[in-house]
């Protein structure tokens, strides 16, 4: 019973990483970039959930609400003062050295207002505990919202990139930013639309990681964004059902990990199955290898 | 009055000029094609007309209107399509898909899928593999998904870069029957091509490019037979 409890604990957490991965991902297909701000997005989330309800007093809805309006906006932002500039550099490290310094700074600009102690995060999940099998097993109402709402994200993200204009607009820039544009696609506009997306999901993992493990601090988005940076890469870098898969394996190799090995070790061995996949298959579980006839 | 009117185009990459000095035109209805050696600056000019290039000097003139600094995502909707050197089909997405983003700036439905029968009637082949990835179809069928596509977006003008590049003669030829057939369409056509006597074939009129400058120019027959464009162009 303990084992599929971790297990669910497993699959909950990896929904989360999912949720950021898919953010990675999808930059990273479209705007060919790693925005290593992407973690510190969820941090802005949580920040913006816990003021609107600690301070405005406002229903957890709303806070969820207006956490995801803060990170889309930023994403928007980030990506036209920060990276736009940078998209035609004659080096791809300028981007990448810029979005940790976007990092750094939404950290220290998080630091200056809200200071280092670390807050107590309120719960935004009204959903009671259930307990089954006479209470040898619980699931925690994060847990099934969590699971639930990843799973929501997929399926609607998946429609959106495969039926809607907008999506297959995506995927030509992703693949070919020139040939998108003689098709008429606004190149700009569908990147910037990739960060608003990526940004306001980044929101909604925020608020999931911090009702899950209630205390948040300017440096919370750090490591679940690495390890979410990690699970894009483990499940193939620009896919995708790649960010899902990958995520949620990461979170179950995590946590039972810990329950199992050690829980000082729970992060090597993540990072370890990391390198062991890339030996096997450098592209990552789902990765596509590039073929092109010519 | 000319639908596309090209004046004085001067093209930098960096500190190297590769257009000096450009100007043509091209009438509604005409097939114009634009010949000219390796480097000459023929698929310069061609990214400089659909946007994708801005030039240091002069002015690309499309229906009356200055496009000039008109960003090239917005120039298909006037009525230019583009089909690149390469092809350059979206070899992730279906054939059928890539049509559809040919479509991109349309919107009404019906129209869209008038448009698409009428590329099917026109390339059965891209009919019979609309599910198929365009990374996995041959390069002649790439070529003709690429004009396809550039249909799709129902242009008044088509500019294509080299089409017959890298294709087997009897796709060449295939290739060329299209041309004139989108033309007969009402289609006006800018070709860009290497193979110049396939190109002068087909062609009202042409413009004889060297390093960046037009060296000749006249109607398609005539250069046809000039001894000096034999000698350059046609290998004779």
């Amino acid at each position: 019973m303990s084992f599929l409890s971790y297990l669910i604990n497993g699959i909950s957490l990896g929904s989360v990483y999912a949720i950021i991965a898919l953010g990675y991902t999808m930059v990273y297909g479209i705007a060919k970039m790693l925005n290593f701000a992407h973690g510190d997005v969820i941090m802005v989330g949580g920040y913006a959930a816990i003021t609107m309800m600690m301070s405005l007093n406002a229903n957890p809805f709303v806070a969820v609400l207006v956490a995801i309006v803060v990170c889309t906006v930023l994403g928007i932002v980030i990506e036209a003062v920060a990276y736009r500039p940078l998209r035609n550099a004659a080096s791809p490290l300028a981007v990448l050295i810029t979005a940790i310094g976007v990092s750094y700074l939404l950290q220290n600009v998080v630091l200056l207002i809200f200071g280092s102690s670390p807050k107590s995060f309120q719960s935004v999940v009204p959903v009671p505990d259930l307990k089954l099998a006479d209470g040898a097993l619980t699931i925690t109402g994060e847990t099934m919202v969590t699971i639930l709402s990843s799973m929501v994200i997929m399926i609607v993200l998946t429609l959106f990139i495969n039926k809607t204009k907008a999506g297959q607009a995506m995927l030509a820039v992703a693949e070919d930013k020139g040939a998108a544009q003689l098709m008429g696609i606004n190149i700009n506009g569908t990147i910037a639309l990739t960060f608003a997306i990526g940004s306001g999901l980044a929101a909604i993992a925020g608020v999931l990681l911090c009702s899950a493990y209630p205390s948040l601090s300017p440096y919370t988005g750090a490591m679940p964004g690495i390890k979410a940076f990690v699970a894009a890469v483990f499940g193939g870098i620009g896919s995708v059902p790649g960010a899902m898969i990958g995520g949620i394996l990461l979170g179950i190799i995590e946590i039972l990990g810990k329950a199992y090995i050690s829980s000082q070790l729970a992060d090597a061995i993540v990072f370890a199955v990391l390198i062991v996949v890339l030996l096997v298959k450098p592209t990552g579980l789902l990765g596509k290898q590039i073929q092109e006839k010519v | 009055m000319a639908m596309l009117e090209i004046k004085d185009l001067e093209v930098y990459y960096g500190m190297i000029q590769a257009i000096k000095g450009v100007s043509f035109e091209v009438k509604e209805g005409e097939v114009i094609a634009l010949i000219g050696a390796n480097g000459a600056g023929k698929t310069t000019i061609l990214h400089t007309i659909t946007g994708l290039l801005s030039p240091k000097k002069g002015s690309v003139i499309f229906e009356g209107k200055d496009i000039t600094k008109v960003p090239a995502h917005k120039i298909v909707s006037m009525g230019m399509a583009h089909v690149p050197e390469g092809r350059r089909v979206f070899a992730q997405l279906s054939v059928y898909q890539n049509l559809k983003m040919g479509a991109y700036t349309r919107s009404d439905k019906n129209e869209i899928e008038e448009s698409l029968q009428a590329v099917y009637k026109r390339f059965p082949r891209l009919e019979e593999r609309k599910n198929q990835l365009a990374g996995t179809l041959s390069g002649g069928e790439q070529q003709m998904l690429a004009m396809g596509r550039a249909l799709m977006s129902k242009p008044k003008i088509i500019v294509m870069d080299e089409p017959s590049m890298g294709l087997s003669p009897i796709f060449v030829n295939e290739i060329f029957d299209i041309i004139q057939k989108v033309s007969a369409g009402g289609t006006t056509v800018l070709l860009v091509e290497q193979n110049a006597k396939k190109a002068l074939s087909i062609a009202d009129r042409a413009y004889v490019l060297e390093t960046g400058k037009i060296v000749q120019s006249g109607d398609a027959k005539v250069l046809m037979n000039d001894d000096s464009i034999r000698k350059a162009y046609l290998g004779e």
